[in-house]
């Protein structure tokens, strides 16, 4: 097991990974090298997604992931900067079983759609929900909300 | 003076069917009649006893699990809450009675009121006290057996009818479980038989003179108990209910009057049980002192007792160790206990035989 | 019999109104008579939408929500919140007060605990196993009434430490808890684990294996259950808890009966935690220098605390207003209850009540 996963991170993708400079455990990664470095750092022993979650910055999605290795107690957070118009990135559930259900819920409160998952549908809200809550531009609409039309 | 009394008291219920048989005479119905007569007082007297025993051991039941878990129990209504039930049971009548739309009606309908047949027919053979039975059979533990199988029948029908999944599982369960366990309970009870000779309740009784079948039969009264409380769906065996697992199992579907009569049936299953234990077992209605129907009553609430104890306490085993339970040991340990008592008697009758 | 009797598998709800679900979740599972066949878990019957919320309150108005989420302890949850914005403003807490929270939330721990073990038991079919904890829960809840005035949804914790300092009454009930919580553990073990049928029905019942329960992000109890020694109090500490020495009980079969077991050991953990923290609390203050209008800067902060269901992560968003831009929990039930759907497979009708209990899960929690 590598002990260091940012040395080994910066050796093998210096040029896919991006280090923030005020906190040393988070770096941004582009959608398109996202499944691969994921997949790395699975295989370098990261164990355990805790969380994955999404910000709506207007003119982007940001996703946030928090990988830990639970034996080192290593901790890496992840960012994914999606398109506002088209939100999509690959789906992690093959590699994590808990990706499963984050996504979900991700999908679900903020309409991003995670390729390849197995089952992506609602999961707090029900089927046929008009929109996506989290999202800034969300207009909380009671009568299209519940299904009913308006008189 | 005070043997008298004593004696008095003892008798007091043949006094009074005494003065009734009187009563028809005077009134001038001939033997048939009067026969017919008396019938119906024992029916009645039958189903007095048995709501009049549910309704207390209802309460003594809450106030019992109250004490067992630490907590007052009911304590609002009459003094000290003993009337709880008497409130409870009103309030389920006055409730309405909803039948499930697409129930097969009649049979949802039948089941509530045929639970209440088998512990009523086997009530009737049980001695009270001395010459306390409505009917003395010569073949009365036969007819306990058979009539007590009889309850698996509504039990289904419950499940059946109410057209609920959860019911219907509740059923299944239920018919499985009475049906092994009524094996090693008529097994348990032939032990007894095999000592005394007769199937005749008061016989059994008036053999226990001396000394009472359950130090003779210790094995079989553990039997016995054990399978009571799976036949009358009790905890733990209460798998039919199953209340974390079923919602209510078979009652899901009842409700108001039908439900309460459920519950009552429940509660007179188990003085029917606590009832045959204590006539084959704990030497009936026979004690120094006391009226012989005192007696018998403080037993049966003594074993009573300890039903509640045993629901209170464990947890609810799974359906298939329940079988594996009935047939892979109660069975065979009832068999081996007929096997010995049989041995035993058989030496004891006879000599060694050389 | 050549051919075998052909049989119809057939659709069961369990739930969402049922008595053992603990709420309102919702399985639909695919019985073959008495067995499982196929399962779907489905929640979202309690989603009050907190993460919403919480956008367009300030941020000590989220820290009332965060009790709602699981209610059972509410002081743990305010703490995972409180400890994201503290990260992200970067408050400096008093030490006192450091103490005053770790105290709370291992009472908080044995609270939460003692609900679900109680419950768990119930569900199991001995009722009387629920009344005995519920007892001790009592005690603790008296404590915490003292301290914050709530049984429940307690907004104990402030930004900047705690919103009142332990009292004499508060001690009063320390006493009384004291004498009670040793005398209860050894009075459970034999009421509950010396019985013959709690063994036949956990054991094996539900096994969960180490790989597995960390790929499905498993944390706390359940996690520990399967053998994995994770616990953030004493790998990744916070507050003050890197000073202790915490003894992490885990077990190896990650069944039933362990899941039992370890939460019944860290009661103990807790317990003895809770007395040396008394013992070493420091005078001092118990609320930091934080303006009167909190507005950290811009920027985000994701903070974990070890709940008693495992570990609730909170994500913090700031764009700079006196509102958060965005808040997330990661809860710990939702994430543990992914698994069900795959274990439920191939377990009895009673089975699937005892993993679902076995799991300790609060809807408030799973739904948000």
């Amino acid at each position: 097991m590598a002990t260091n996963y940012k040395e080994s991170l910066l050796k093998h993708y210096a040029d896919k990974v991006t280090f923030s400079e005020e906190k040393a455990e988070e770096f941004w990664v582009e959608k398109e090298n996202f499944l691969e470095i994921m997949s790395y750092l699975k295989r370098m022993g990261m164990d355990l997604l805790s969380d994955i979650t999404s910000v709506d910055a207007k003119e982007y999605f940001e996703v946030v992931y928090q990988l830990f290795d639970h034996a080192s107690g290593e901790h890496f957070t992840i960012k994914v900067k999606l398109d506002h118009e088209k939100p999509e990135i690959e789906s992690l559930a093959n590699l994590w079983c808990s990706a499963n259900w984050l996504e979900r819920e991700v999908y679900d409160l903020m309409g991003i759609t995670f390729l390849n998952h197995p089952n992506l549908e609602r999961i707090l809200l029900w089927e046929g929900f008009d929109g996506y809550p989290l999202r800034k531009d969300f207009v909380n609409d009671h009568h299209n909300r519940m299904g009913a039309k308006p008189q | 003076m005070l043997s008298n009394i004593l004696e008095f008291f003892d008798n007091i219920f043949l006094y009074i069917a005494g003065l009734i048989r009187h009563f028809f005479a005077w009134l001038g119905f001939n033997a048939t009649v009067t026969e017919i007569g008396m019938g119906l007082v024992y029916f009645i007297a039958i189903i007095a006893v048995c709501v009049l025993c549910a309704l207390f051991y209802v309460i003594w039941e809450r106030k019992l699990a109250g004490y067992i878990q630490r907590r007052p129990g009911p304590n609002r209504l009459g003094p000290n809450g003993w009337f709880q039930t008497i409130a409870d049971a009103i309030k389920l009548l006055t409730k309405e009675d909803v039948v499930p739309l697409n129930a097969d009606r009649v049979v949802h309908l039948w089941a509530a009121l045929l639970i209440f047949v088998p512990p009523m027919l086997s009530l009737a053979v049980i001695p009270f006290g001395r010459q306390m039975a409505a009917l003395d059979l010569s073949i009365g533990l036969f007819y306990l057996i058979a009539v007590s199988a009889l309850s698996t029948i509504p039990i289904f029908m419950a499940g059946w009818g109410s057209n609920n999944k959860y019911s219907l599982m509740g059923a299944m369960r239920g018919v499985s479980q009475m049906i092994s366990y009524e094996i090693p309970m008529v097994f348990s009870l032939l032990g007894v038989v095999l000592i005394t000779g007769t199937l005749e309740m008061q016989s059994i009784v008036a053999a226990q003179n001396h000394i009472w079948f359950v130090f003779l039969q210790p094995v079989a009264f553990i039997i016995y108990l054990i399978c009571g409380l799976a036949e009358t769906n009790r905890a733990p065996f209460d798998l039919p209910e199953g209340e974390s697992e079923l919602t209510a199992g078979i009652y899901t579907e009842y409700s108001g009057m039908r439900y309460a009569l459920f519950f009552l049936a429940e509660y007179c299953n188990l003085f029917v049980i606590a009832s045959i234990g204590t006539t084959v077992f704990l030497g009936g209605w026979q004690g120094p002192f006391l009226p012989g129907w005192v007696w018998f009553l403080g037993k049966t609430f003594v074993l009573f007792s300890f039903f509640i104890f045993c629901r209170w306490t464990f947890p609810r085993i799974r359906v298939d160790q329940l079988m594996n339970f009935g047939w892979k040991f109660l069975v065979p340990i009832s068999l081996a206990n007929i096997l010995i008592t049989s041995i035993v008697l058989f030496v004891f009758n006879n000599g060694l035989g050389w | 019999m050549s051919d075998a009797v052909k049989t119809q598998t057939y659709t069961l709800n369990l739930g969402p109104q049922h008595p053992s679900t603990h709420g309102v979740l919702h399985v639909v599972v695919e019985m073959d008579g008495e067995y499982c066949v196929a399962s779907k878990t489905k929640i979202g019957y309690l989603h009050r939408g907190i993460e919403k919320l919480a956008e367009s309150r300030t941020y000590p108005q989220v820290i009332p929500y965060t009790d709602r989420l699981d209610y059972l302890s509410g002081i743990s949850n305010n703490l995972a919140y409180v400890l994201a914005v503290e990260k992200l403003m970067g408050v400096e807490v008093p030490e006192r007060a450091q103490y005053i929270r770790m105290i709370t939330a291992e009472l908080m721990r044995i609270a939460s605990h003692m609900v679900g073990i109680g419950i768990y038991i119930m569900d199991l079919g001995a009722v009387t196993g629920a009344f005995y904890p519920f007892q001790l829960r009592e005690r603790v809840l008296e404590m915490l009434s003292q301290l914050c005035g709530a049984r429940m949804t307690f907004n104990y914790i402030r930004i900047g430490g705690v919103a009142a300092d332990l009292n004499e009454d508060f001690f009063k009930h320390y006493e009384a808890f004291l004498k009670e919580c040793p005398a209860f553990i050894k009075q459970y073990h034999t009421l509950v684990d010396d019985n013959e049928i709690f063994h036949a029905r956990t054991k094996g019942i539900g096994k969960i294996t180490a790989e597995k329960a960390l790929n499905y992000g498993l944390t706390g109890p359940n996690l520990r259950a399967s053998g994995v020694d994770y616990d953030l109090r004493r790998d990744r500490p916070y507050l003050q808890y890197g000073k202790y020495q915490i003894n992490v009980a885990t077990t190896e079969h990650g069944d039933c009966y362990d899941r039992y077991m370890v939460r019944m050991k860290e009661v103990e953990e807790s317990f003895r935690l809770i007395q040396q923290f008394i013992q070493d609390i420091p005078e001092g203050p118990i609320m930091a220098k934080v303006p009167k209008v909190i507005k950290p800067p811009v920027g985000d902060a994701y903070h974990e605390a070890e709940n008693p269901k495992g570990i609730l992560g909170c994500y913090v968003a700031s764009d700079g207003s006196t509102n958060p831009y965005r808040v997330h929990f990661r809860r710990p039930s939702f994430s543990n209850i992914a698994i069900y759907d795959e274990i439920f497979i191939g377990h009895k009708m009673a089975d699937l009540v005892a993993i679902l209990a076995s799991f300790d899960i609060v809807l408030g929690e799973i739904d948000a």
